[in-house]
């Protein structure tokens, strides 16, 4: 019974991140139109955008191969059960112990590994350029995120995420350093990650600084629906992740009934929209930086989980 | 075990059909089927003697020294690696069949060709010296195969002894070899001093004292380590295992250095007794090192192989940091979480066999078709080898750990390995070990840039040659020895605990407990090692809901999206002709600068020099690219220079007059007596 409980809330998060994640992307761009004074477009633009690419055809250059074709498949799947793995709503979930964190950040390895490759497919030089500089910022944007895993890790003695909420909204950790120095790291992270200023400019296409965009400019038609989606339903993984670690509460968990539930997919749209105002607020109020900067910029977030992760090794007593 | 020593023999046997190539046209085929079969034999027995438990298969041979006759045992841990070694030589000799004929068909002077030197007799025996030195049970016949195994791989080396590079690779590795094996020779010397006794059973019953144990451990990371390749010591091997025949580079990468780890097994874990907390701790620096320095030095090679045999380094790092990490727990008597740390090492010692040959391989087929190992004479290939292009798709996404695939499997056990850190005592070795899953964190990440780059710039985008334009899908054998290793890269991934419950002898017999203990029984689908950290992962569940999601997905886009498709070219800057972005593609070089340059440019000084003509000035413009290795300024300048001295000096030996040899002769038996009288006492 509590299996099929599980597996139902499990079905129900797949399509609630679904239907949130163009939601949570229309409402950081109304807000962040609103704080230059602009009267922005409506929350649902981005549903409205992905239909109209949905129903465009799809332009192929010659030389691209099956590969090329079937990325922005593998892609979304891979983030869609990235996204389905991180409890938003309930802890109760039928795949926790299928995938710990380890194995979701793995997961949008994978994502990111076959999106290079496909912005290399075409051969043009945006292509090429997309690919190398985002496997640059991944480079250290994943150790810095196992180092984050980590410090959370030991604390919790866990890696499972269901078990991470749990334990954080039971309230026995308080306040700790280390616990903070990996918040400010995974916040550094997610901006690059989502190719937000100041790492990358989600809204441009001038070559000399783009990174995500460069290696979908091939893409058209529902093969770029996709890739936005994905990008969209990334957006709201990494905002659910910061949640899930960093502010839990108001999640139902494994004894609590269903009314519990609902409560809490209202509250995670709650946390979604807070979040996405604060994005909002840091990008209007950021220049983007160059692209060799990036490094330093991570190398920071990398050191900091880093130093949190020692504290903990340390401070931990046998 | 009468079994395994005579399939040994039947390797020599084969060698010898092979010295009759040039006669017999057939020898081909008797040389690798037999070789496939006396492998299969090895590693059915090896698989069998695991599951079967029971005692330990042993034989004494009366050869050798005459005091000293051969032992020969075959324990869990011996196979385990027979396993790994003849499943790397069954698949080998599959491909190298294929390979040696495609270079037969063509006449052709391809780099790796058959025509050069004499590779069927040597590449048994190459397999049989790896497998004797699995059963070796005493340091005479462990050291005696050790050199057969890498003087018949030397000279393997030495077969395409035309190339321009090979000479000087060749004499890099047998300089390197002869170190690693003086170490070695010392380390067994000075384990046995005690009792005079070689045999692995009398030194196991002896410990050494700890200083003499310190002495052995350096000793063993030092000789079995520049066999491994660890930073500093891995100089040659991006040398020389490219220069040798892909099949026989398979060998070379994905199993030679599976030999060195288990040198280093035996005698870190078995031979010497207890160990220290400082053991681990040191091999684990070494391992972090080479771990991040191996895929550094991957991202900026433009050779195909040379790449490959450095991403060997990386990954052999990730073994020997997970090495370290078992000693320290065994050390600090935590044994479930020491089986873990070594579980971890064995299951990334099958996986990287596994996906380091399978890379080989394309590597080779890659050369087989378009003549060329260099990156930027490649590109496009996934049209014009289709079968190629998906196995080597697999291999990439294997070696860069990414799920359901089994390089995953082996990362998640290591970081589970490593989350249980706080457990330990003492404080340094938990800064350390914290650094170290920084270091493996970011070493993998550089591998996934790394294999992005590789896969990217050969099989991806446009032709950067007319050979890679018109290149052709390889031949059967060669399409099925690749695909064997990439199917066992997703049966392994997918379905790790069978192997894991199938080594659990060897760990049992090496740090006395196993990484499901005092955990309710799982079943055999799930991977749920006992752990402080008490977590899971299943790769199984993971595949069938990524197969599902994807079916889902697939079903919806089509429902409702257009399935109209336009051809045409894409947008090439302003270029025009036929074909306009060919010419503005990225390069092999292109696509590691910002990584040369967040990375490189402090490690390795690496420098990108840009020459841009005057407006008007019809010179072409160029970007070089120039970096320093500090590995062979700090190891091979002086070591070779101190070998190069040395033998001067020695030289002076040549040339005496009877007299003075005479002397000679009277002094050395002088100070030996001398010596035998004082240790007597």
């Amino acid at each position: 019974m509590t299996l099929l409980l599980a597996t139902l809330y499990q079905i129900l998060q797949m399509l609630l991140v679904l239907a949130l994640a163009p939601l949570l992307t229309g409402w950081v761009r109304l807000v962040k139109a609103r704080l230059v004074g602009r009267q922005g477009p409506s929350v649902l633009q981005p549903f409205r955008d992905l239909l109209r690419l949905l129903r465009k055809e799809v332009v192929l250059a010659r030389n691209a191969s099956w590969l090329f074709r079937s990325v922005p498949y593998m892609m979304f799947t891979a983030i869609w059960l990235a996204a389905g793995l991180v409890p938003v709503f309930t802890t109760q979930l039928a795949l926790a112990p299928t995938a710990d964190l380890i194995a979701l950040i793995a997961l949008l390895g994978s994502a990111r590994f076959f999106l290079a490759l496909a912005g290399m497919d075409t051969g043009t030089s945006f292509g090429g350029i997309g690919s190398s500089r985002e496997m640059m910022i991944a480079a250290l944007a994943e150790p810095a995120m196992l180092m984050i895993v980590f410090s959370v890790a030991i604390l919790v003695r866990s890696t499972s995420l269901a078990e991470i909420a749990d334990f954080m909204m039971a309230g026995a950790v308080g306040l700790r350093i280390s616990l903070a120095l990996a918040l400010i790291a995974l916040v550094m992270v997610a901006i690059a990650e989502n190719a937000r200023i100041p790492i990358d400019n989600p809204a441009t296409h001038l070559e000399l600084t783009m990174v995500h965009e460069a290696m979908v400019l091939e893409y058209s038609g529902r093969h770029l629906a996709l890739v936005e989606a994905a990008s969209m339903l990334k957006l709201l993984l990494y905002m659910a992740l910061i949640a899930c670690v960093f502010a839990p509460w108001g999640m139902a968990t494994a004894g609590s009934g269903v009314a519990a539930a609902l409560g809490g997919m209202l509250v995670f749209v709650a946390k979604l929209a807070v979040g996405g105002t604060l994005l909002a607020l840091f990008e209007t109020s950021i220049a983007k930086m160059r692209v060799f900067r990036v490094g330093e910029f991570l190398g920071g977030a990398l050191l900091l989980s880093l130093l949190g992760a020692i504290f903990l090794y340390v401070s931990r007593g046998v | 075990m009468g079994l395994v020593v005579s399939a040994i023999a039947f390797l020599f046997a084969v060698a010898i059909v092979g010295t009759a190539a040039k006669r017999l046209p057939q020898a081909s085929t008797v040389v690798y089927g037999g070789t496939a079969a006396a492998c299969a034999l090895i590693a059915l027995w090896a698989a069998l003697r695991l599951a079967g438990g029971g005692p330990d298969a042993a034989l004494v041979l009366p050869v050798g020294l005459p005091w000293i006759q051969a032992h020969l045992r075959a324990d869990a841990l011996s196979a385990v690696f027979l396993i790994v070694v003849n499943l790397g030589g069954i698949t080998a000799s599959l491909f190298g069949w294929g390979y040696e004929r495609a270079h037969h068909d063509s006449h052709g002077t391809f780099q790796g060709g058959s025509q050069d030197g004499p590779v069927l007799p040597l590449y048994p025996l190459f397999l049989a010296g790896m497998n004797m030195v699995l059963i070796a049970a005493d340091a005479f016949t462990f050291l005696l195969s050790w050199e057969f195994m890498s003087l018949a791989s030397w000279l393997l080396v030495l077969s395409t002894h035309r190339e321009p590079d090979t000479p000087k690779a060749a004499r890099l590795y047998l300089l390197m070899a002869s170190f690693g094996t003086a170490c070695l020779l010392l380390a067994f010397g000075v384990l046995a001093t005690a009792h005079g006794d070689y045999s692995f059973a009398a030194i196991r019953a002896h410990a050494p004292a700890a200083g003499a144990a310190a002495l052995v451990v350096v000793l063993i990371l030092l000789g079995a380590g520049s066999k491994a390749g660890l930073v500093p010591l891995h100089v040659w091997l991006p040398l020389a295992h490219p220069a040798a025949p892909s099949h026989v580079s398979a060998l070379m990468s994905g199993v030679m250095t599976k030999v060195a780890v288990y040198a280093m097994i035996r005698v870190l874990f078995d031979l010497l007794g207890e160990p220290e907390w400082w053991w681990g701790g040191v091999t684990m620096g070494f391992g972090a090192l080479t771990a991040v320095m191996g895929v550094l030095y991957a991202l900026m090679q433009d050779d195909v192989k040379r790449l490959l045999a450095y991403s060997t380094v990386e990954n052999i790092g990730a073994i020997v940091i997970a090495l370290g990490l078992a000693l320290v727990f065994k050390a600090a008597h935590t044994p479930v979480i020491a089986a873990l740390a070594l579980a971890a090492a064995l299951l990334h010692v099958v996986n990287h066999s596994l996906f380091k040959s399978l890379l080989f391989f394309a590597a080779g087929a890659m050369l087989t078709a378009t003549g060329s190992r260099d990156l930027n004479r490649l590109g496009g290939l996934i049209h014009r080898m289709p079968t190629t292009a998906v196995l080597a798709l697999i291999g990439a996404a294997a070696i860069s750990a990414l799920p359901p695939l089994n390089g995953f499997v082996g990362e998640w056990l290591l970081f589970q390995a490593i989350l249980n850190a706080p457990a330990l005592s003492e404080w340094s070795l938990k800064i350390e070990i914290a650094v170290v899953g920084a270091a493996l964190a970011l070493a993998t990440a550089l591998a996934g840039a790394c294999f992005v780059r590789l896969y990217g710039i050969a099989f991806l985008g446009r032709p950067r040659s007319r050979a890679a334009a018109e290149a052709v899908e390889v031949g059967r054998a060669m399409r099925l020895g690749m695909a064997v290793p990439a199917v066992l890269c997703v049966v392994l991934g997918v379905l790790p605990t069978p192997l894991i419950r199938l080594f659990e002898p060897a760990l049992r017999m090496l740090v006395e407990a196993g990484p499901f203990d005092g955990r309710a029984y799982q079943p055999w689908f799930w991977l749920a090692p006992t752990s402080a950290i008490g977590n899971s992962y299943n790769g199984l569940i993971m595949l069938v809901v990524i197969a599902l999601l994807s079916v889902v997905l697939v079903l919806g886009i089509h429902r409702k999206a257009s399935d109209r498709v336009r051809w045409s070219i894409p947008w090439g800057c302003g270029f025009d002709g036929p074909d306009p972005a060919a010419v503005t593609q990225y390069t092999a070089s292109s696509f590691g600068q910002p990584i040369r340059r967040a990375f490189g440019s402090t490690v390795f000084r690496a420098r990108d020099h840009v020459d841009m003509p005057a407006p008007g000035d019809t010179r072409p413009a160029r970007l070089s690219v120039t970096w320093t290795d500090p590995a062979w300024v700090v190891v091979v300048e002086p070591l070779s220079r101190a070998v190069g001295w040395l033998a001067e000096k020695a030289n002076r030996l040549q040339f005496m007059t009877i007299r003075r040899y005479l002397t000679l002769m009277f002094l050395a038996l002088v100070v030996l007596l001398v010596m035998v009288a004082v240790t007597q006492r």
